[in-house]
């Protein structure tokens, strides 16, 4: 049996980090490894922990609108450590139209309150299967 | 990063790459059949070079506090190092949490600080075969002191620990787990009894305690890891051991018991999964479960 | 005993009078349509022992009807809406257009890096600039914020925490400049560290040298800035994480009591701080059971001081809060719902007795709130203060069979909590080993499985959902606001005299190694000479050390 792991991160300096410990237990309880950084993390510290746990996938959540400017750091930090082939994901209070902006931006799926636990299991799901085809 | 060949995947983690370090840890631990071949092509000087140790003890001790600490010291020195964080797996969904990390994240950015979260993923023995050859990884990437921390002081918890050169305790006043671990007989098979928060109330008489247990009074040490209080002092202690442990020849002894140990774990890991596989292609002929084992293991190990 | 009891004659020639005297109700007569009369407060036909044992009269022991003999038949709550963003000088013009309006509070909102003592330019500060509210790096920045507003004649709240104490000697410095000095200012800064720890995440320090910055404020206060309050003991984050709603106040009063017991260590008298804390709850949806905890945090909090420290003092007794609606109720689905749990929200917290009061606006699970929703929140508050009667009657949930079972409840769970904490070595020692934490997320984590299984119905999110394609304005800040925030610094910086700032600073850095010595003063020298927010925190980063967080 396959088994993922996924690496849960906080970039950003808000400290609101409930949405990111459910998600991160919700996925342990459907049977990923899951690897959390705790809150405050720069996106190089995100792609860095990324690259030496080896995971398939990242999500990131962010509550203090800093995602515009920190998710797609995150996405070049990934591939200035030789690893944009590793999916980011990410979620917390993002208006409709930053969304677009931030799948352009190479985001895989962005959730917003309220998204199903299910879907976002899913949508990880998903992308750790793409990875793990990529890495094979 | 797409697949690489295993000649190429070493070659890139001996220069200390962190991508292939980490990849060949997962290969490794998911049981690819490029397992072996990586770890054939270890630098084994590297490997005989490297010392390993164990920190263990239960929940709330302060063992990533005090990993944390080792590190600060190591680094001070430039001395590369490896972690190894164990976690266990949840026995019904198999997934795990593992936050180790956010104690360690004051090293994120430091590429000689590899650190590896590793869950147990309900294996017996397996999760020990994973650790083992995590730790030959990163030696063979450089790291010249790699640490495995492991949670509580079950006997699961004492076997990962003691497959690395020395094993470390760490306990701390007010758990009350001091008993449980002299019960155990966990004293005996440790070579240093670490007494973290040795600022709390309570922690001269968990000294006390616990000194009838010890082989030595130079056994046991008392840290304030938060503070950085003795954990250089615990380095020390620990290099120092490693030079008298590999003067004695006895380094090597021990090496040779935990290969011996990791052998039986990995045969029993990949024969689990060709033996489930055996098992359920036979026609079920109803005889008795004990009898068919017998039968089994005469096929393979004849007697 | 009957309605003539001795205690309720007490009560009414004592407090009643005295407060009647002082402060007149809003009417002569308060009356229903048609000429019914309103009661002041209603009693059961016996008030038997039970009853004041249990209840007693408002403003007095055990308060759990109230803090003031009259409530809002003397004066509503204080309507406080936090406000803030980007810069200091589009703060400015925001504080000054509410005061013109006739608000007589503020309540800052500071951005994440001003929470958590980065400048503007720190790497960490990425993103983060001016977002959640307004950047403050420099004395100057303070200056522009409270341009032209009197300090002398409004009453300012600042939610912050680890540097409150940097921010407070900035406010306190540019009152100075105004001619106003430190003994007439009025408001309260949050500066409760212990639940960042546990709940909100904006720490710099660990638990013991950020115990003593606190104490440090509560010594110079007390004989300096008598009228500020210098700490808002706030379980609203607590429940934000997923706590429950005895949780709330069972942490709270745990944070409340380590404090009080730190100032008391440090050589404080009990009567001399303890006025000047105060409190700040959470407002969720279940109605009634908030309304009891509000009545039993009231009650419980007066029974810990009466017993553990022997407070004889009303005001040392008395639980004073300021509420806010739940900002984790929100939902991003059909914003419009927001209005009606936020009304749901108020009423619970008016009829729990508050003191002041802020409403969550209908699109904050989308952004920043837009000036329409926030004025909408504003007047959900006003509704209630005018149109609903309800505050013409002081706790008028009292003897509800089921609200007085529920307030027993919620104090009984929440004192058996405390007890666990204190068994587990007080809250410093369950941060480190996360008992506290561990409790928040498990009642967090269920909570949301039941919302996953469906077995409780979020309206609009899993029950009643429609297709929406409905454009709702959002608040944005322009990321120019980070660069302009940076610019202004380095000009103060290479404006300032060097010298003398160097000298403070290290002058602080001897103060914060000597453990003896208030750091207020050292703090307020650096700061009047523009010594930045980051510079300041870094010399106590490298005194005290930083917190790291719980490995988890």
């Amino acid at each position: 049996m396959e088994v993922y792991r996924v690496l849960i991160a906080k970039p950003g300096l808000d400290g609101h980090d409930r949405g990111a410990k459910f998600i991160a237990r919700a996925l342990r309880d459907a049977g990923f490894e899951v690897i959390y950084t705790g809150i405050r993390r720069t996106p190089n510290e995100i792609a860095a922990s990324a690259v030496q746990e080896d995971v398939a996938a990242v999500g990131l959540s962010s509550m203090s609108g800093a995602h515009a400017r920190l998710f797609p750091a995150v996405l070049a930090s990934l591939r200035q450590a030789g690893a944009a082939d590793i999916p980011v994901l990410g979620g917390g209070i993002i208006p409709a139209e930053d969304i677009t902006l931030l799948q352009e931006a190479g985001i895989c799926s962005v959730f917003t309150p309220g998204t199903p636990a299910q879907a976002i299991i899913k949508a990880f799901k998903d992308a750790c299967q793409q990875q793990h085809q990529h890495r094979n | 990063m797409s697949s690489l060949q295993p000649a190429q995947l070493v070659e890139q983690l001996h220069r200390g790459d962190p991508r292939s370090v980490a990849r060949a840890i997962s290969l490794v631990e998911d049981q690819s059949d490029v397992g072996a071949s990586i770890m054939q092509g270890l630098d084994q000087q590297r490997l005989d070079e490297a010392l390993t140790v164990g920190i263990t003890g239960p929940p709330g001790a302060g063992k990533s506090t005090l990993t944390g600490a080792l590190i600060h010291h190591l680094r001070q020195q430039k001395i590369r190092v490896g972690i190894i964080a164990v976690d266990p797996s949840s026995p019904l969904t198999h997934g795990a949490l593992l936050g180790d990390r956010i104690r360690m994240m004051d090293h994120a950015l430091d590429q000689d600080v590899v650190v590896r979260s590793m869950a147990t993923r309900g294996r017996l023995g397996g999760v020990c075969a994973a650790a083992g050859a995590a730790m030959r990884i990163m030696a063979a990437s450089g790291c010249r002191v790699i640490l495995v921390e492991t949670v509580g002081i079950g006997q699961s918890e004492m076997d990962i620990a003691s497959l690395a050169d020395i094993t470390v305790l760490v306990l701390a006043p007010g758990f009350g787990d001091e008993i449980q671990a002299m019960k155990a007989g966990i004293l005996e098979v440790v070579d240093l009894l670490v007494i973290n928060k040795a600022d709390m109330p309570g922690a001269q008489k968990l000294l006390f305690d616990l000194g009838k247990g010890l082989r030595a009074s130079d056994q046991v040490l008392q840290t304030c890891a938060s503070e950085k209080q003795g954990t250089a002092d615990l380095l020390t202690r620990l290099l120092s051991l490693e030079k008298m442990l590999r003067q004695e020849q006895k380094l090597q002894q021990r090496r040779l018991c935990s290969l011996r140990q990791e052998t039986v774990d990995w045969s029993l890991e990949l024969f689990k999964k060709r033996l489930t596989a055996l098992v359920h292609a036979q026609h079920c002929t109803g005889i008795d479960p004990r009898v068919a084992a017998e039968q089994l293991l005469n096929r393979v190990i004849p007697g | 005993m009957s309605k003539k009891d001795p205690s309720l004659q007490g009560w009414q020639d004592n407090e009643l009078a005295r407060t009647l005297a002082r402060f007149p109700e809003r009417k002569d007569k308060f009356t229903c349509h048609g000429g019914r009369t309103v009661e002041r407060l209603a009693l059961p036909e016996e008030v038997d022992q039970e009853y004041l044992d249990k209840l007693g009269f408002p403003g007095r022991y055990p308060y759990t009807r109230g803090v003031q003999p009259t409530m809002y038949r003397g004066r509503f709550w204080t309507m406080r809406q936090y406000a803030g963003f980007s810069t200091a000088a589009a703060s400015n013009e925001r504080y000054r257009y509410l005061l013109e309006q006739g608000q007589t509070g503020l309540s800052v909102a500071f951005d994440l890096p001003t929470q958590i003592g980065y400048d503007s330019d720190d790497p960490m500060s990425l993103g983060e600039v001016g977002k959640v509210g307004v950047a403050i790096d420099t004395l100057a920045d303070m200056e522009t914020l409270f341009d032209q507003i009197p300090l002398d004649k409004i009453s300012t709240s600042m939610t912050i925490n680890s540097p409150a104490m940097v921010l407070l000697a900035m406010y306190i410095v540019v009152a100075e400049k105004q001619g106003v000095s430190a003994d007439q200012i009025q408001g309260t800064i949050q500066n409760d560290i212990l639940k960042e720890y546990v709940a909100r995440g904006t720490y710099i320090f660990p638990p013991q040298p950020s115990l003593r910055l606190i104490t440090n404020i509560f010594q110079w206060c007390s004989t300096n800035a008598p009228k500020f309050n210098t700490i808002s003991i706030s379980g609203y984050h607590i429940r934000e994480a997923g706590s429950t709603a005895a949780q709330e106040v069972a942490f709270t009063l745990a944070n409340g009591l380590t404090y009080v017991q730190t100032a008391l260590d440090a050589g404080l008298a009990l009567d001399d701080f303890t006025p000047r804390l105060a409190f700040f709850f959470n407002a969720s949806s279940n109605l009634l059971e908030e309304v009891a905890k509000f009545r039993a945090a009231r009650r419980l909090w007066a029974k810990l001081m009466k017993e553990r420290f022997q407070a004889k003092k009303p005001a040392t007794m008395m639980l004073r809060f300021h509420t806010q609606t739940a900002g984790n109720t929100l939902t991003a689905q059909q914003v419009d719902n927001n209005i009606i749990r936020v009304t749901l929200q108020a009423l619970a917290a008016v009829l729990g007795g508050t003191q002041s009061l802020h409403t969550n606006s209908r699109d904050e699970a989308l952004s920043l709130p837009t000036e329409a929703s926030v004025r909408t929140a504003l007047r959900t508050q006003q509704v209630i203060a005018h149109e609903s009667g309800v505050a013409d009657t002081v706790d008028p949930l009292a003897g509800s069979w089921y609200v007085e079972q529920l307030t027993d409840a919620v104090e009984q769970e929440a004192m058996q909590l405390i007890e666990r904490v204190d068994e587990f070595g007080g809250v410093v020692a369950c941060i480190e080993n996360g008992f506290i934490a561990g409790q928040i997320e498990d009642a967090a984590y269920q909570y949301q499985q039941e919302i996953e299984s469906g077995e409780r119905v979020i309206v609009g999110v899993n029950e009643f959902q429609v297709d929406e394609d409905v454009e709702v304005p959002v608040m944005r800040i322009d990321p120019a606001v980070e660069d302009e925030q940076v610019h202004q610094l380095k000009q103060v910086k290479a404006e300032r005299d060097q010298e003398a700032g160097q000298q403070c600073l290290s002058d602080l850095e001897t103060a914060a190694r000597s453990e003896s010595a208030n750091l207020m003063e050292p703090v307020l020298n650096a700061v009047r000479c523009y010594c930045s927010l980051g510079e300041i925190c870094n010399v106590l980063r490298g005194v005290f050390g930083e917190y790291r967080g719980r490995a988890w």
